[in-house]
């Protein structure tokens, strides 16, 4: 006790938590930045030659592009640098959601075997032509892999409603729901004529090139719906980071608190995926590099997920259309090949720092 | 409204496994701090946890003119607080920032003008604690001891009625137990009631009002250190020889001599 605890020792601290708050605030800016940014770069990318410049006078002024580059704009690259945009923000909500209630950096829809269902959902259309019925043709893999995603999200639920909210056996759980699906995906593939398994392939490749404004739209809307809920829980969640007894301890609903994490989990990651295919490292990774950005305060934590996602999949929607030129790869490879040593780099620079 | 702390016939566990059967203590008064002690695996966390409400309990439980295990967890919290054994390691927020969430996240809140006052008050806890110097330090880089005492920090500032501790001092050093059970001493003397799990009998003897000894989920003893903590104890609850010596105001001086098996 060297110094002498006092009113100018305590307004001290409060102004120095000041700054960092305010640092926190600034970062979540430019990460907006960022994002719209990487967004404007994405539309402005593509085959055809309309850049950012043309794209932004084309947006705003319905004169200004012919037709043939008006409907490129609208009809192709409008919804897809959307429908990357929405599809980071939700896969990577999703994930920093799910890293928070496990208490497991590890954890992401992709690893709890979210993404697996949703693809052994598509697999069952596409292979075996088994849908919804009423579903109409062109939205069938979709409502497929979104029913299937979110059925091996309530099987994760029934498991903290059945055993408590005890992490590990949730990720055991999860675990053995990617294995069987994956199987499962196996054998479809197996039993698929020529055609079908290089349809399958090329979803749970994960794609873009699905995009359509019905989809942004009702992506959009399961983000908006879902984002303010999280953040509503954003202290409630840094509780549960200080463990589980604590939490209970303060009087905070875990059970239900978990619960309700679960279900918007479930809802942002089977809707982002139903228009995708499957994309796993977006989940794992926004909140990852917004942890070491930012730290776990949740109430910019979650933001700033979100925004990493976003700025994640917008770029490689950019580098998925440029690598080999006139060819789109699929966005999940790209995520895969260029998001994941990149990812690495800042893990063990951020280490070296320690 | 006295705030004493009633147990009576507690039966705990964890699903089938019961851990305590029939507990009764005797009523605990508010302004004094009861050490709960015994050999690994006798039920002190257990009990300590189905004080706080933690683990499915039956039978008679009242703090004051509560019965807490009719109570919600929110009401609970409004009275108690609860520093657990661990405190998880990896985590990317801050000391002040943990403490603010204690007392932010409840759905408990005690009464604060806004959120900055609420900070203050994180602060005042940091600085009585001598961790003011930790408020922006991140929990992925604190010592165990660092940890204990930020742990300590989230319960305290809760202005707790009942304050239950998990062996709060088992990462810190002499100066920090020192300091630490002082602070208990402290909330005590303001009228609260202290409950804590130690290993050290030597501290049980020199800080506790009432030993509660427990074996095999059961009670053993209960009563004030001098007479709690005996050599015939020590033999048949840890099965270890010892002599415990009085070496005046209220310590004593236990030196183990073999273990009996």
């Amino acid at each position: 006790m060297t110094a002498s605890p006092g009113p100018a020792a305590s307004a001290a601290i409060a102004k120095a938590y000041g700054r960092v708050v305010r640092r926190r605030a600034v970062l979540l800016a430019v990460l907006g930045l960022i994002a719209i940014c990487a967004f404007m770069l994405d539309l402005g990318t593509g085959p055809s030659n309309l850049g950012w410049r043309e794209v932004l006078r084309g947006l705003f002024d319905a004169g200004a592009l012919n037709g043939a580059q008006s409907a490129i704009l609208w009809e192709v690259r409008l919804p897809q640098a959307l429908l990357a945009l929405l599809v980071g923000l939700a896969l990577a909500t999703a994930g920093a959601e799910m890293q928070t209630i496990l208490g497991n950096p590890l954890a992401s829809p992709f690893t709890l075997g979210v993404s697996s269902a949703s693809s052994f959902g598509a697999a069952l259309a596409i292979v075996l032509g088994i849908g919804i019925p009423g579903v109409p043709q062109n939205w069938i893999v979709s409502a497929n892999a979104f029913v299937f995603a979110f059925i091996a999200v309530i099987v994760l639920q029934s498991v903290v409603r059945l055993r408590g909210s005890g992490t590990d056996i949730l990720v055991l759980c999860g675990i053995a729901l990617f294995f069987t699906f994956n199987a499962l995906v196996a054998l479809t593939q197996f039993l698929a004529s020529q055609q079908a398994l290089q349809q399958l392939v090329f979803w749970i490749m994960g794609s873009l090139s699905r995009a359509s404004m019905d989809k942004v739209r009702l992506l959009a809307v399961v983000v908006v719906i879902a984002l303010p809920f999280a953040q509503r829980a954003a202290w409630p969640m840094m509780a549960l980071r200080l463990g589980e007894d604590r939490a209970r301890s303060l009087g905070i609903h875990v059970v239900r608190l978990r619960f309700m994490a679960l279900l918007r989990i479930s809802i942002l990651t089977a809707t982002a995926m139903a228009f995708v295919g499957t994309i796993g490292f977006v989940g794992l990774a926004g909140p990852h590099i917004a942890r070491l950005l930012i730290g776990e305060d949740h109430r910019f934590f979650l933001p700033a997920s979100a925004l990493t996602g976003a700025i994640i999949m917008s770029l490689a929607s950019v580098a998925s259309k440029s690598i080999v030129p006139g060819v789109l790869i699929p966005i999940g490879i790209v995520t895969a090949l260029i998001g994941l040593p990149v990812f690495f780099s800042l893990i063990f620079r951020r280490q070296g720092d320690a | 409204m006295s705030d004493e702390l009633q147990v009576a016939d507690l039966s705990a566990g964890y699903g089938s496994r019961k851990v305590l059967a029939g507990l009764t203590l005797p009523s605990i008064a508010p302004g004094t701090v009861t050490v709960l002690v015994g050999p690994n695996g006798a039920g002190k966390t257990t009990l300590l946890r189905a004080l706080a409400g933690l683990v499915p309990a039956t039978g008679g439980l009242r703090f004051g003119a509560m019965d807490m295990l009719a109570a919600t967890a929110a009401e609970r919290a409004r009275v108690m607080a609860f520093m657990p054994q661990f405190v998880p390691q990896r985590l990317a927020l801050g000391v002040l920032e943990s403490v603010i969430s204690a007392l932010r996240a409840s759905p408990a809140q005690l009464a604060y003008a806004d959120a900055a006052a609420i900070r203050h008050a994180a602060i005042e806890i940091l600085l009585r604690l001598g961790i003011a110097d930790l408020a922006l330090h991140s929990f992925d880089r604190l010592s165990g001891g660092q940890r204990q005492l930020a742990s300590l920090a989230q319960a305290l500032a809760r202005q707790p009625r009942l304050l239950l501790l998990d062996e709060p001092t088992s990462a810190l050093d002499l100066r920090h137990q020192l300091q630490v059970m002082s602070i208990l001493r402290d909330v005590a003397r303001a009228g609260g009631t202290v409950i804590a799990v130690l290993h050290d009998l030597q501290a049980a003897a020199r800080w506790a009002d009432l030993v509660v000894v427990m074996k095999e989920g059961a009670l053993h003893a209960a009563a004030p250190p001098a007479r709690a903590i005996t050599s015939a104890m020590i033999r048949e609850v840890y099965e270890v020889e010892a002599t415990v010596e009085d070496i005046g105001g209220g310590d004593l001086h236990i030196r183990p001599a073999a273990a009996l098996r």
